[in-house]
């Protein structure tokens, strides 16, 4: 580790990133970031295209960024910190969306995407997340034990809610979602992240385009009526609709297969959940696993438009950043005892939606989909328990999104 | 207490109506943030000051 806070760029000694966590603790972040959250919560690593962009692991530092107009979500500037090959060549074909422009193009996106998800639209939709819980978990006990809890509850829940909201086909799902697994492969090349691009954008332009001519009370007819009256391009709303049906899916998913896998592996945490009928006991509760969890790992990628002074660090202009949610969210001046999975504590603060104007336009929707499993999934199965052992479950480190592929289940 | 609001930096994201409903409602267009009242009744001081420090684009204002 280096001496000074602010290890130049070129000495070589900055650490790969993103780097491996530890073995046997498969909720933590890699212990050298968190190691290092107090003392460099600013520091330098360096990343598959031998730059040397800055890691931003601190809690007060990323909030203070993460609200800086000076840093930009524009990946098609030089120098950007992309993920990976595929996303850099596909960066400059990508139109504007919120997710690679600042104010004030961004906020006139934003502002299209947003009404479906207020917090009373939400609320309102909690009896179908309960509907569609119970189904799924009706059917899960009667068929035969184990079962992949991923499989029969934690994919379903969020998929059928955001098709029923944006208006795509549910039985599309396997092909969107194939290629959204593609799309968050850590590991994919340049030519199968284009390929699978081209093949999610050509699906949302014809489904805009039958949207169009066909309007129902949906997302996608929403989006369609406004390329109608020229307000954005056909393009521009199947950016619009394909962000957010990745989002809706993979996030939410992941959530539920880590967060009941991290409950079976902390029973006196789970009876929390298990004995409780206070809404607001299970609403802190997921804010606690929100925080614990931190499944939006790899960090989120930022470029500085001008010098910004961070504590005793001085990023210049044109630098990569990139801002490592999960460490935050372990940040021992914000959290006491950080490592501790404590579902009664105030989380409120965590970072797992981000900061920010980019904080996560389905947030309201997720906090509802998880208290509704969370509050739910234990109660209705009390029995439920591991049908393997926590060193044979495979954690999806390669991707973007971290969570299980499988988590087998009996009762 | 008497709170402000800029609608301009608002992005929508919910957590003021979620921390505070009696005070902070959204626009059913596009989610931007409407003050229902400018004084936080007796009670809900304690949520306006949770929406504060959660708000994203800290769009929300106090003055004591």
């Amino acid at each position: 580790m280096s001496e000074t806070l602010t290890p130049a760029a070129d000495t070589g000694e900055a650490p790969y990133f993103p780097m491996a966590r530890a073995e046997g603790c498969p909720f933590d972040p890699p212990s050298e970031l968190r190691a290092d959250v107090t003392e460099h919560p600013v520091s330098r690593v360096r990343i598959w295209d031998g730059s040397s962009p800055w890691i931003v692991t601190g809690h007060a530092e990323q909030r203070a960024l993460l609200s800086d107009a000076r840093v930009s979500v524009d990946d098609r500037v030089p120098g950007f910190p992309h993920w990976n090959e595929g996303v850099a060549t596909m960066a400059p074909q990508r139109s504007d969306s919120v997710f690679n422009t600042d104010p004030p193009v961004h906020t006139r996106y934003r502002r299209m995407m947003t009404a479906p998800f207020t917090f009373k639209r939400v609320q309102a939709m909690r009896p179908v997340i309960q509907r569609i819980t119970d189904e799924q978990l009706d059917t899960m006990t009667a068929g035969p034990a184990p079962a992949d809890l991923v499989a029969a509850l934690a994919i379903p829940v969020p998929t059928l809610m955001i098709c029923e909201i944006l208006g795509v086909p549910y039985d599309d799902h396997e092909f969107f979602q194939h290629h959204a697994t593609v799309g968050v492969d850590r590991y994919a090349t340049a030519e199968q992240s284009m390929q699978s691009f081209a093949a999610q954008v050509q699906y949302l332009v014809g489904l805009v385009e039958k949207k169009a001519a066909e309007p129902q009370d949906d997302v996608i007819s929403d989006l369609a009526l406004r390329v109608v009256a020229d307000e954005i391009t056909v393009l521009e709303a199947a950016q619009m609709g394909l962000g957010l049906l990745i989002a809706g899916h993979e996030t939410s998913a992941n959530m539920i297969g880590l967060g009941a896998l991290a409950l079976l592996e902390n029973p006196d945490q789970l009876a929390i959940l298990r004995d409780t009928d206070d809404p607001a006991v299970v609403a802190g509760a997921v804010e606690e696993l929100l925080r614990y969890l931190g499944i939006i790992h790899n960090g989120q990628r930022r470029i500085a438009n001008e010098d910004i002074q961070i504590g005793d660090v001085l990023i210049r202009a044109g630098e990569g950043i990139i801002i490592e949610l999960a460490t935050a969210n372990r940040d021992p001046r914000t959290f006491d005892e950080p490592e501790q999975l404590d579902l009664h504590r105030q989380a409120r603060d965590h970072h797992a939606f981000g900061f920010g104007i980019h904080q996560c336009i389905g947030q309201q929707l997720a906090r509802v989909e998880l208290q509704v499993v969370f509050g739910t999934l234990f109660k209705r199965v009390p029995t439920l328990r591991l049908a393997t052992t926590l060193d044979e479950v495979e954690f999806k480190h390669d991707r973007l999104a971290y969570g299980v592929y499988h988590l087998p289940v009996s009762w | 207490m008497e709170i402000s609001i800029e609608q301009d930096r608002c992005v929508a994201a919910g957590q003021c109506v979620a921390a505070a409903p009696e005070v902070f409602d959204q626009r059913d267009e596009d989610g931007i943030v409407v003050l229902l009242t400018s004084s936080a009744p007796d009670g809900s001081e304690g949520g306006v000051r949770h929406a504060v420090a959660v708000c994203p684009a800290q769009a929300i204002h106090l003055q004591a």
